[in-house]
């Protein structure tokens, strides 16, 4: 037996070895299992830190027991990779049989994980991606998080009546990106608007200088500006770098690009952008107070919309679960989380139980300064908005 | 005994199967049918093995480096998507040699920017290569989904018998057999005169051509073959899961398939089947442990290994065995040799 020969069985007897203690033991059935599949390393790793804080924040305030059942999150990261969402979400359903599969930072992610929830009958909570197709994919899919639709055709209507004229845009050249165009596209031109110019990014090309260029050579009245969470701090550095913040184009969005996450380190340029979304840290509810103050007590920082949505998300499964009593068949808690209506720290929010997904607020907010701190604060109101990207079908 | 009696008989002796090989396989099955929950990680680490093989196959015998050999895996990936999604070609197993085949014309055709430099420039223009194609699929998102990836693929059974099922059962025994007969083929070929000329290459390309080997046509020849198994490598991936993302030509990609020979060896075949065992593994199990922390742990045990070095490691790891056949076989304890300069 030579020294490689050895090596090959020792090799072999390894892989037995480790796929062994890979396979966890199935523990008791007692316990309702939740698969948390969040970007937590990469490029969308803030959404997947939001979202797991305010899960953890929440299952701290409320106790980690409903309905007699004890909740356990196994948390896994796929790093936005839609083949490790998939392979988690498979091997979590197979393996360790949850009860839930939730998170879902990208489109792509939480599209691949679909006709797993529907072959194995389980529900998927998604917390963050905001394409509309997405609840169509699964009759198993619930969203606590947004739809680009929502908060787009919105802001291209107040756009429109608020004495903007030409737009140029800047959105990330995916489903959500193309989304969120569209609407505002839509939107915004039937109430008279004009868009001069249309310049899509590439999502993992965070450079947006040379497109800038164009924006400012376009010389529109605003830039209506869709990056994801995540990516707006960069975007907002580069927009004072080329010196537009004083050129008079203002910025307009869905909410995105301010994130709260990332707004208070956008400095002074991010002042007076006006965007439309769900949640605002500012937002000025008791519970939202609560809220903020505890996970910056908790975490060091304010929440973003990220964090809202996983917030939402968990409460929606705790009380789902109460519905049914503890049980945990799929179409017993999709049925309960249907119409499904709460209080949330971004305001009246429910479920539609035609399609799934969430009816909320769209607030219109301005960047302003609150003591010393860049807030969105909200300043117009929209209810119940629905998600139009399917009532038009 | 003429010299080339001599040169075949020592290839022929280096060409049987060894006792150990065999076991590996057995192993490698038996795997299989015991971790019938695992079907998915195992699936996972039979495509990155042999996506590891094919960068063996020009890294440990022809010395030629590259850190762009994801451009071949995700020519195969996406040609495996466009071919199922629009029904060109449905059936599996030919979408699979298809998708090879194109992976090939590919490697063909950029073989021969690659055997003009030596190592520095080629690391380059392999890299350039694989970022190009990235930009490439990226900038012609309506053919391939672009960041969205190529959505609602839908396999078709193999062979028209076997469903891909939710299990992986079906995409894990698909992927072991293509591996299998693979590595026979890429046995076959290492152990030829091709093989044996390569060797010679890679030691030294000038003495190499002075003996009249024709280094740059052998070059291209193992380059193209390379290419064809990254391509089927790049295909299974999309088979499997049903996805293609632009993930498939990123440099990540790449530089993974060089830890994993950097953990495996080079230059005996089982090197990259080893290192994907390994490295899969780890990854696994830190990403059980920490899912936001688990790249610190990975890089600190790549340092440490390239600190301790694979012989040294190779030693203790084998220390209980030696111990186990000098006490029973009395035979000498095995030394260990850098797989490299090995027979």
């Amino acid at each position: 037996m030579s020294f490689r020969t050895g090596l090959l069985s020792l090799a072999a007897t390894g892989i037995a070895l480790a796929v062994a203690a890979g396979a966890a033991p199935a523990s008791a059935q007692e316990s309702v299992k939740i698969g948390l599949i969040l970007p937590m390393t990469g490029g969308q790793a803030s959404t997947g830190k939001q979202i797991d804080n305010a899960v953890k924040l929440y299952m701290q305030q409320k106790g980690d027991t409903v309905a007699g059942r004890k909740i356990e999150i196994i948390l896994k990261d796929d790093g936005a990779v839609p083949d490790n969402t998939k392979r988690i979400a498979q091997e979590l359903i197979v393996n360790e049989k949850v009860n839930f599969i939730a998170g879902f930072g990208v489109t792509p992610a939480a599209l691949a994980a679909a006709p797993l929830a529907t072959q194995g009958k389980i529900p998927q909570i998604v917390m963050a991606a905001g394409t509309s197709i997405i609840t169509e994919r699964s009759p198993y899919i619930v969203r606590t998080s947004f739809t680009l639709a929502q908060s787009s055709t919105i802001i291209g209507d107040w756009a429109a009546r608020n004495g903007i004229k030409k737009v140029a845009t800047l959105t990330s050249d995916y489903a959500p990106g193309n989304d969120a165009l569209n609407f505002f596209k839509q939107n915004f031109t039937a109430g008279g608007g004009e868009i001069v110019e249309e310049v899509k990014v590439p999502l993992a090309n965070p450079d947006f200088a040379p497109f800038l260029q164009r924006m400012k050579d376009a010389k529109p009245d605003a830039v209506f500006v869709f990056v994801p969470a995540g990516q707006g701090g960069n975007f907002m550095k580069q927009y004072a770098e080329r010196g537009l913040d004083k050129s008079g184009i203002r910025v307009i969005g869905p909410g995105d690009v301010m994130d709260d996450d990332l707004l208070n380190n956008m400095g002074d340029a991010a002042l007076g952008t006006v965007t439309a979304h769900h949640y605002s840290a500012a937002h000025p509810s008791a519970m939202n107070k609560e809220f903020v103050a505890a996970y910056k007590k908790a975490y060091g920082n304010r929440p973003g919309f990220m964090a809202v949505s996983g917030y939402d998300g968990i409460h929606m499964i705790y009380e789902a679960l109460k519905k049914t009593g503890g049980k945990t068949d799929g179409d017993a808690l999709v049925a309960a989380m249907k119409g499904m209506k709460w209080e949330s720290p971004r305001g009246p929010i429910s479920i539609d139980p035609e399609t799934r997904d969430i009816v909320q607020n769209i607030y219109i907010r301005k960047v302003e300064k609150v003591d010393g701190e860049l807030y969105n604060v909200e300043f117009a109101t929209f209810e119940a908005v629905k998600d139009s990207g399917k009532t038009k079908k | 005994m003429t010299a080339q009696d001599d040169v075949g008989y020592h290839a022929r002796q280096q060409a049987r199967w060894r006792l150990s090989e065999v076991a590996f396989w057995v192993l490698v099955l038996a795997c299989a049918l015991l971790f019938p929950s695992r079907y998915l990680i195992m699936t996972d680490i039979l495509r990155l093995a042999l996506f590891a093989l094919s960068l063996d196959l020009i890294l440990g015998y022809a010395g030629v480096v590259s850190l762009g050999h994801a451009a071949f895996f995700g020519i195969g990936a996406y040609s495996a998507g466009l071919l199922a999604l629009h029904g060109i070609v449905p059936e599996p197993v030919l979408a699979l040699f298809v998708a090879g085949l194109i992976a090939t014309v590919v490697g063909f055709l950029t073989s021969f920017l690659v055997i003009r430099g030596v190592d520095l420039t080629r690391l380059m223009v392999t890299l350039g290569i694989a970022l190009l194609l990235e930009a490439l699929a990226e900038r012609f998102s309506n053919i391939t989904g672009g960041s969205d990836g190529l959505q609602g693929i839908e396999m078709q059974p193999i062979l028209g018998l076997f469903a891909f099922d939710m299990f992986g059962k079906v995409g894990f025994f698909y992927c072991l057999t293509v591996l299998f007969i693979l590595f026979l083929l890429a046995r076959r070929i290492v152990h030829s005169p091709f093989g044996l000329s390569l060797r010679a290459i890679r030691n030294n390309p000038l003495r190499a051509a002075a003996i009249g080997i024709p280094v740059n046509r052998r070059l291209i020849a193992i380059y193209t073959l390379s290419a064809f198994y990254a391509g089927i490598a790049g295909a299974l991936f999309t088979q499997t899961t049903a996805l293609a993302s632009l993930d498939v030509f990123s440099f990540e990609k790449s530089a993974d398939l060089m830890l994993v020979l950097v953990i495996g060896g080079t230059g005996y075949l089982y090197g990259g089947l080893i290192g994907a065992v390994v490295f899969k593994m780890l990854q696994e199990i830190f990403q059980t442990i920490t899912p936001q922390y688990w790249l610190f742990w990975i890089g600190l045990v790549l340092v440490v290994i390239v600190l301790v070095g694979r012989p040294r490691m190779h030693r203790w790891a084998l220390w209980l065995p030696n111990l186990v056949i000098r006490r029973f076989a009395g035979r000498k304890a095995v030394v260990a040799v850098p797989e490299r300069d090995g027979p």
